[in-house]
């Protein structure tokens, strides 16, 4: 078990290695920086000398060697556009990027699971197959289109919900949150609706395969030959059984609600990391964007981590090695 | 004989189809008394599994029993819905699966498989249940009963898990227990332990069991009495040693032609000329007539009478006359 965590991390390590390379390399097409910084009176010799001050006149692998080494203690350089740390920017703006991601998660799982084992186990039913139609929506409209529907319906016409921003926030130590001010916990509600909707939907159709899948096996037969009830037949003895596969897919979903929280803090002009991100491709803000997308790798990681000791709590037949004893 | 757990009668199951009704099972009628095993015997799609079903209420639709009734230990059940039905299986009528590698939930250690089906049925405490677990899987012989309740399924060898699938079925004291081709997905050393580990466990406890198989040997073994069933309809019905030594049914006598016995030496197997008709192409007359050595053309007019007595007949216009098979 522990050399099994041991060998992951360390395969986590070399693909963000790999990510940070890849990334690094990206930037080069990107546009120069220098161009935005300097404006329109500027002479050689100023370029020049920013270059240098910047580091961009050294060879791609010294840049890249420097940015690794910065990274690994936590120093991603300075902003070009705003002139401070790029780690404290990432601080300030992170809370606002993962509450919003952890408010959509909960929903898209939550409402996902409850509704994917409603519509397998009422399969046949009305209300079923009203819920499998309407996802389709779910699943089929693009993310800023629905988030402008839902601005368009709640707080244009209906003026119940804030169309941007996060409302006000408390600050416990260096964390601001919104979920302690009413105004911040309403302008959370068409966001989160917005980011969770599609991994909601997914999650629900999924589950309901599966659910379907594990229902025709024998030993679900087998519980209801022992007349053991419904409920206990369809959760302690179906669901359980559905999770393996359903866990892989939203480990993976929880990390795309965070990548691409971008779209939708766009349309939202919600404050965090994703919006951050985009101001700073506009700007060729290279040591955010790199900054960026090492925090976002990081996360894609460490949930595939979090997912794969999930498979050894939910499932007895991986822990071979602790039961081989018998 | 002293008054029948299990009695069924003119029991005829039906399939509505785009292409009509067919009829897995048709006016079938048997008996099984106390402590009373009943080897049900009969060709793939011949009716005996879904016969067995209907008496536990695990038809899956669009199958159902469209006529005849089903008594267990007094009570009429064919009619019984959902909730009701529930309260029996297990605690009435047990069952057991043919294959006991999926008949065991993977995720769950088989200690708390049969404490939540006695919690289910009997009124005891979990403690209780507890120490009922261990006694059981001490009766179905299980070494080490007391460590091995906190095992999970996959922790056993295919017959070890049959017999914890054996002690699910009798946990909760059922007067019938279904065993649905419980040896066919075993190695033949296992078999013959399973095979007298239920003959004794039902022979102690007054357990009347519906044995279906295709296995003569196993019906010679264990059965008191058999029936025999070709194309839904019941063939034959007596003592084993009636039967099998001296049957009245053409299809019975090829079907015993056909079982290979080391003191027949060598020589070729009897076969019967053609296949069991399909449900949806059953021949006029009597089912059988088509590949009857003895049909004349009365079989091909009317239907083969129906044995009505729970207790033994013969289900044939012209019965063979009671010799020895040599």
């Amino acid at each position: 078990m522990l050399a099994y965590v041991i060998q992951r991390v360390f395969q986590s390590a070399i693909v963000l290695l790999v990510v940070g390379l890849v990334a690094f390399s990206m930037f080069r097409f990107v546009g120069d920086p220098v161009d935005n910084m300097l404006g329109q009176e500027r002479t050689q010799a100023d370029i020049e000398r920013l270059r240098t001050q910047l580091g961009l006149d050294q060879p791609f692998p010294v840049q890249y060697f420097k940015f690794l080494t910065g990274a690994a203690q936590g120093n991603f350089g300075v902003s070009y556009r705003q002139g401070r740390p790029v780690s404290d920017i990432l601080v300030e703006r992170a809370p606002a990027t993962l509450e919003l991601a952890a408010v959509s998660g909960f929903l898209a799982i939550s409402i996902g699971i409850a509704l994917g084992v409603f519509t397998a186990i009422r399969r046949n039913g009305f209300a079923a197959h009203a819920i499998m139609s309407v996802s389709l929506i779910g699943v089929s409209l693009p993310t800023f289109l629905i988030g402008i529907l839902l601005i368009y319906l709640f707080s244009v016409e209906l003026g119940w919900l804030p169309s941007f921003g996060r409302g006000d926030t408390v600050k416990i130590g260096g964390w601001s949150t919104g979920f302690l001010t009413e105004s911040g916990l309403k302008a959370l509600i068409l966001p989160s609706i917005t980011l969770g909707l599609y991994q909601m939907t997914l999650i629900m159709r999924l589950v309901r395969s599966e659910m379907l899948e594990v229902l025709r096996q024998d030993y679900i037969r087998f519980a209801r030959a022992r007349g053991l009830r419904e409920r206990a037949v369809n959760f302690r003895h179906a669901l359980k059984n559905t999770l393996v596969p359903v866990i892989t897919v939203t480990g993976l979903q929880l990390g795309s609600i965070i990548a691409f929280a971008i779209i939708t803090e766009t349309v939202f002009q919600w404050p965090g990391v994703g919006l951050l991100f985009i101001n700073a491709i506009q700007f060729v803000d290279i040591p955010v964007m790199a900054a960026y997308l090492m925090l976002i790798s990081v996360m894609f990681v460490g949930i595939n981590l979090i997912v794969d000791l999930l498979y050894f709590a939910i499932d007895p037949r991986l822990r071979v090695d602790r039961t081989a004893a018998h | 004989m002293n008054e029948p757990i299990l009695s069924i009668r003119d029991l005829t199951v039906e399939i509505p189809t785009r292409h009509g009704i067919l009829s897995p099972v048709k006016g079938v009628s048997y008996d099984i008394g106390r402590g009373e095993i009943l080897g049900v015997v009969g060709e793939s799609g011949a009716g005996k599994s879904m016969a067995g079903n209907a008496v536990i209420g695990l038809l899956s639709p669009p199958a159902h029993i469209a006529e005849g009734e089903i008594w267990v230990g007094g009570t009429r059940v064919d009619h019984l819905a959902g909730e009701q039905m529930r309260r029996l299986r297990g605690k009435e009528i047990g069952m057991v699966f043919q294959d006991p590698l999926t008949s065991l939930n993977p995720l769950l250690r088989i200690g708390d498989q049969l404490t939540e089906t006695m919690l289910a049925h009997l009124d005891i405490s979990r403690s209780e249940a507890e120490a009922r677990a261990v006694a059981a899987l001490e009766e179905v012989g299980i070494p080490g009963a007391a460590e091995r309740v906190g095992s999970y399924p996959h922790e056993f060898s295919g017959g070890m898990r049959q017999r914890v699938v054996i002690a699910l079925a009798l946990c909760a004291e059922p007067s019938l227990i279904i065993a649905d081709e419980p040896t066919t997905a075993l190695d033949v050393s296992v078999q013959a332990q399973i095979i007298s580990l239920l003959k004794k466990l039902c022979r102690e406890r007054g357990t009347a069991v519906m044995l279906i198989t295709h296995d003569m040997g196993v019906i010679a073994e264990a059965a008191d009495r058999v029936a025999v069933m070709y194309a839904g309809q019941l063939a034959e019905l007596g003592s084993v040693r009636e039967v099998l030594t001296r049957p009245r049914h053409p299809y019975t006598d090829g079907l015993m032609g056909s079982t290979p016995l080391a003191s027949r030496g060598k020589d070729r197997l009897h076969q019967i000329p053609g296949a069991m008709p399909r449900l949806d192409a059953l021949p006029p007359g009597c089912a059988f007539h088509p590949r009857c050595p003895h049909a004349q053309d009365r079989c091909a007019e009317n239907p083969g009478p129906r044995i009505e007595d729970g207790a033994g007949g013969v289900a044939c216009w012209f019965p063979m006359t009671r010799e020895a098979v040599a």
